[in-house]
């Protein structure tokens, strides 16, 4: 059962690492961006997912990563790794203030808190224009990101050595879901989702754990926005919007709430249905909405979840 | 014999209405008390003060002693405090035997396997726990309260929706369990208090309106009228 679960993972990520063999640049690129995405959308899953909370404003915290990485680069003078690190740590600090705060609202307030407070940070990077830049963005400069690390010169411009990293962040983040939703951990946090109340009456610090789920949720946020940041070479007021917090919600929905792989596919599959669709309409918010109505309505535990229920049961 | 649990003075408003008023309660350890009243008597906000679900407006609940009025719910269930819901409170997509080890992982035991056994859903461990008859679920609730090794168990209308037979059985676990643990049972069914109360408190509109053994209770002018109302009335 375990090795099984395990060899899947490992497929996965080794597919992931045979394609770059045969890809062309622009899938390299493109997969490059799912990957650091996928980041963001299994943190998103962690808390939705498996805890069951909502949030509808994940962007503040992806906006952290990515604004502290791109200020901390361009004018705080950090090199990439120590912005990284720094954007990492304030990615800590900022969801663990977020998780007092909003976890006392429950249920739809839950969602409307994130929401308000995801939308005064959206205002907040419009309104502070001379660091952030606003609209128009930031952008790191080339010499910024072609630097050397323990002896060795990264240049972060090279698409193949970003893809790597990339893959590299991603299977870090595969073990570390992997292994917190089978732990004890995980299994009190889907308890909570089932049924809180009973939770708390079997003794367990349901405001904690909660808690926990939050800031390690917020967290990985944080490291994608950084890592999509440095990577890409941008930190724009867009990537702080409403559709930043909308995204991982229809990433995850679509892949599979609460299955380990599922955001992942589900931040592919969307970029691919974006992809073809612009093709011949310059509307993707469209097919975002139609597909998330869709989802909701013919589709509500997503491709991996509908898979588990009707032929893996074992699937994580 | 020392009293396991006390309250003084112990109150709860909600608003105007005063669902629980100045209540003082001494439960012995060892023993089975069974707490009835009328519908709306304050019972299920009784022990909901008791375990944590309810805050009190006034008064203080003693656990073995020490002050436990403004202690989390959580806090209470790891001190020894066991609720199980009136409403079935399980996790239905959960099987059996997860839904057990939630509560004994808890404590940190393993103690899973025997507690099934004890109420007699050892072989349905890998039963997914929605897909059980009520009668079942009833049990596994109680399965799970063992599970947290109480020193107090407090069970809130344990067998309501269960058919004669399963009541029987019910009626022999729970003097089972009530060797390990004290019982705090609120209940309707008045043969099952009659049969396994040691003591029984009534409580009416908020209050205590009498206590002591099943006999004495059930001679009482006052509760008779309280269940079934005065000639005068």
């Amino acid at each position: 059962m375990t090795a099984r679960i395990v060899l899947l993972h490992l497929a996965v990520l080794l597919l992931l690492f045979a394609l770059q063999f045969i890809a062309s640049d622009y899938v390299i690129l493109t997969l490059t961006r799912i990957m650091v995405l996928a980041v963001y959308a299994s943190g998103y899953n962690l808390l939705f997912g498996y805890s069951g909370l909502l949030s509808l404003g994940h962007a503040m915290f992806f906006a952290t990563g990515l604004y502290a990485a791109a200020i901390g680069t361009t004018r705080a003078g950090l090199s990439v790794p120590e912005a990284f690190l720094a954007a990492t740590l304030i990615g800590v600090v900022v969801s663990s203030i977020m998780g007092v705060i909003v976890l006392r609202a429950r249920g739809v307030g839950f969602m409307i808190v994130t929401l308000m407070f995801s939308q005064a940070a959206f205002l907040t990077v419009l309104y502070f224009g001379d660091y952030t830049r606003g609209d128009e963005g930031i952008v790191i400069l080339d010499t910024i990101r072609i630097f050397s690390f323990l002896g060795r010169t990264i240049d972060l411009t090279d698409p193949l050595l970003r893809y790597n990293l990339a893959l590299a962040l991603l299977a870090i983040l595969v073990a570390l879901i992997l292994v917190l939703v089978r732990s004890r951990f995980g299994h009190v946090l889907v308890a909570i989702r089932e049924n809180e109340d009973r939770t708390a009456m079997l003794g367990y610090d349901v405001a904690r754990y909660k808690f926990i789920a939050f800031v390690i949720s917020g967290t990985l946020s944080a490291v994608s926005g950084a890592t999509y940041a440095l990577m890409f070479a941008y930190a724009g007021s867009t990537l702080a919007s409403i559709q930043y917090s909308i995204h991982p919600l229809l990433w995850t929905l679509l892949g599979g709430a609460s299955t380990t792989l599922g955001p992942m596919l589900g931040t592919g599959v969307m970029f691919l249905l974006v992809d073809f669709a612009s093709g011949f309409t310059n509307v993707s918010l469209l097919i975002t909405g139609a597909v998330l109505i869709a989802l909701v309505l013919f589709f509500p535990k997503g491709i991996l979840g509908s898979i588990r229920q009707r032929y893996l049961k074992w699937l994580p | 014999m020392t009293a396991i649990l006390e309250t003084r003075g112990l109150s709860r408003n909600f608003g105007g209405l005063k669902a629980v008023t100045d209540v003082d309660f001494t439960l012995e350890a060892g023993e089975i008390r069974a707490v009835i009243g009328p519908n709306g008597a304050g019972k299920t906000t009784f022990v909901g003060l008791i375990s944590g679900r309810v805050a009190p407006s006034a008064g203080t609940i003693l656990f073995e002693g020490a002050d436990i009025s403004h202690l989390p719910a959580f806090r209470r269930v790891r001190l020894g405090i066991a609720y199980t819901f009136q409403i079935t409170s399980i996790y239905a997509k959960l099987t059996v035997a997860e839904n057990v080890d939630l509560a004994s992982h808890q404590r940190g035991t393993t103690d899973t396997r025997s507690c099934l056994e004890q109420v007699g859903l050892g072989d349905r461990a890998s039963q997914v726990a929605g897909t059980l008859a009520y009668g079942h679920q009833r049990l596994l609730e109680v399965a799970m309260g063992l599970a947290l090794r109480p020193k107090l168990l407090i069970l809130d209308e344990p067998t309501q929706g269960l058919s004669d037979g399963e009541i029987d059985n019910f009626i022999e676990l729970v003097r089972t369990l009530s060797k390990r643990a004290t019982v705090l049972l609120i209940e309707h069914n008045m043969p099952v208090v009659m049969s396994l109360a040691h003591r029984i408190t009534v409580l009416d509109r908020g209050s205590i309106l009498a206590e002591g053994t099943p006999e004495a209770i059930r001679a009482n002018p006052a509760v008779q009228a309280a269940y079934l109302g005065t000639a005068d009335a």
